[in-house]
């Protein structure tokens, strides 16, 4: 399946792929408003996280693991594999907020939503005709998204 | 039958999927003494909280089993396993052969001997028939009695409280939650509890449970002297390995059934996973009962794909727990409680009361062996990295790792590039 894996050689730490995703995941699709209200009125936040050390970042999301850890966490039945698209998928109805996925992933890829107790996820934009906005946004293609 | 399972838990629900990742044609079957299908054993306490609808208890969607090509033998016990013909006789008189079982029973509740225990509205909190008469008996009830300040202690008195009742939990440790947290983390859920309006009392426990001439509970008498009135009683001071199945089959039982790094038993053919198995600790090498939630599933997958002939090796049980009390999470993963005088060991600690945030680090020499977050718990999953992935944490890394800033970039780089960006050559 498709990832998208991030290159910390040259990543910039400019956070731009998680202003595309919450752009890409917001009810307006438009950046100015996702940003200006979204993120306040209906808790929007970004499914990536840049990390930074020095001069050295990277921005990482869920890995959509073949064996994910959250899964076999999730006491919910929230989490599961698509056997089909190979995705890690969340189901927010299903989420009881309990944060065993949020504790067991140690990639760090899963956030608390900011305002209910569910979490927030990648979920590879799979709506999205040109896939993961993140990727699209990078500026110096340091996210790919590529079989590998 | 190819792969039979007795259980019809996570632990199963982990082995069906383990299975099917290798095997996808032939069938299992599953046999379970609960007549439902599988559900998350910890969402009870949301369902009894009426957080949840029943609807939402199932762990899988309906047309799971369907698509999985698995068969249900559900309200069915298995009286016996015959290890030499290599079949299982159940209660309903059905003898069944297989080639690879796997034995997923689970734990049962442990019961003190506590005299008057017997008798009606006395109740255990790890299945859905104890809950949906706790939710109707909630209904009538004034006051109520829980026996054990553990986890499932705890949510039982709180899922109660939010029904309506009024609730004290007895435990008999100084602190609650004495096996899986700290002091300082039992004491900041302990008084969340307080200010919500739940009695705790730790130190004291039930001496007996009295009843009138018509056996009906009239209260509990504590060892401290005190009486109690109450209208219901919930006993949940944990779980024992349900292994007596794999015992009367000969089967080599220690804690609990004990099997091999590929979740095999002693006997050909016949593998374990769950509460009732005794495997591998990650961090500590010696096997072990984790009874816990994520091992459940782990063993279980595990099992799984070995009994489809994927030779596996089981990685390892790592304690983990993740539980809210009325809005303030905490968690706690791997030994959090190191032994005392053990100079090998470094624990660091940062506590703010008011804030009601609590973090502690334990190391062992260079390593991250376990920790307590408790409030802000949104990095757990980075220190979770470092405890199972057994990465040292360089010297100059532990100052950002104790300030609560743990961090993708502190990983080894090789490890970082093999996780995240695998198959790039550096150009130079």
């Amino acid at each position: 399946m498709k990832r998208v894996y991030p290159n910390k050689e040259y990543c910039i730490g400019c956070h731009l792929c998680e202003l595309a995703c919450i752009t890409s995941h917001s009810k307006s699709k438009d950046l100015i408003i996702a940003f200006r209200e979204e993120r306040g009125k209906d808790g929007l936040s970004p499914r990536k996280r840049v990390f930074e050390n020095g001069d050295i970042s990277v921005a990482i999301s869920c890995r959509h693991c073949d064996e994910p850890a959250c899964v076999a966490a999730c006491i919910a039945g929230g989490l599961h594999k698509d056997p089909e698209t190979g995705r890690t998928v969340y189901d927010r109805e299903k989420c009881v907020g309990c944060w065993s996925c949020l504790m067991s992933c140690p990639y760090g890829a899963i956030r608390r939503h900011p305002t209910e107790d569910k979490i927030v996820k990648c979920d590879l934009c799979f709506e999205r005709e040109n896939g993961p906005a993140c990727v699209e946004a990078c500026p110096n293609g340091a996210l790919k998204f590529e079989e590998r | 039958m190819k792969y039979v399972i007795i259980g019809n838990g996570i632990a199963s629900i982990g082995a069906i999927e383990g299975i099917r990742k290798v095997d996808t044609t032939n069938e299992i079957l599953v046999i379970g003494a609960e007549d439902s299908h599988a559900y998350g054993r910890p969402l009870i306490s949301y369902l009894l909280a009426g957080k949840i609808g029943p609807e939402r208890l199932a762990l899988r969607p309906q047309d799971f089993y369907q698509k999985s090509n698995v068969s249900l033998m559900l309200g069915t016990r298995v009286t016996g396993i015959d290890t030499t013909t290599k079949t299982i006789t159940t209660d309903q008189g059905d003898t069944v052969e297989f080639q690879h079982l796997l034995i997923a029973t689970g734990g049962i509740p442990f019961s003190p001997s506590i005299p008057g225990t017997d008798g009606a509205d006395v109740y255990n909190f790890t299945n859905l028939t104890h809950t949906q008469l706790l939710i109707s008996k909630a209904k009538e009830i004034k006051r109520a009695v829980v026996i054990g300040g553990g986890l499932i202690g705890l949510k039982a008195g709180e899922s109660l409280f939010d029904r309506g009742v009024e609730v004290t939990i007895l435990e008999l440790s100084p602190r609650i939650l004495s096996l899986a947290f700290d002091e300082n983390a039992a004491a900041l859920a302990g008084k969340r509890l307080e200010e919500v309006g739940l009695h705790v009392r730790c130190g004291v426990t039930a001496k007996d449970i009295q009843r009138d001439t018509d056996g009906r509970l009239k209260g509990i008498h504590l060892t401290d002297g005190d009486f109690l009135q109450c209208d219901a009683v919930v006993i949940a001071i944990g779980v024992v390995p349900n292994y007596d199945l794999a015992k009367n089959a000969a089967i080599e039982v220690d804690q609990g059934i004990r099997v091999d790094e590929h979740m095999h038993t002693s006997a050909e053919g016949v593998y374990a996973a769950g509460d009732v198995a005794q495997a591998k600790d990650l961090l500590f090498g010696e096997k072990r009962v984790i009874p816990i939630w994520t091992n459940a599933y782990n063993q279980g997958f595990c099992a799984g794909k070995n009994m489809a002939g994927c030779a596996t090796e089981f990685t390892g049980s790592l304690s983990m727990n993740s539980i809210s009390f009325y809005g303030l999470p905490t968690i706690s993963v791997g030994r959090v409680n190191p032994p005392e005088g053990d100079d090998s060991y470094e624990i660091a600690l940062s506590l703010d009361e008011k804030k009601k945030s609590y973090r502690k680090l334990v190391f062992q020499n260079d390593r991250l062996v376990g920790y307590v977050l408790v409030g802000d718990i949104d990095m757990a999953g980075m220190y979770t990295a470092f405890v199972k992935f057994k990465m040292a944490v360089p010297e100059g890394a532990k100052k950002q790792i104790l300030a609560g800033e743990p961090d993708v970039l502190m990983w080894p780089d090789d490890f970082f590039q093999e996780t995240w960006n695998p198959g790039v050559v550096d150009p130079d």
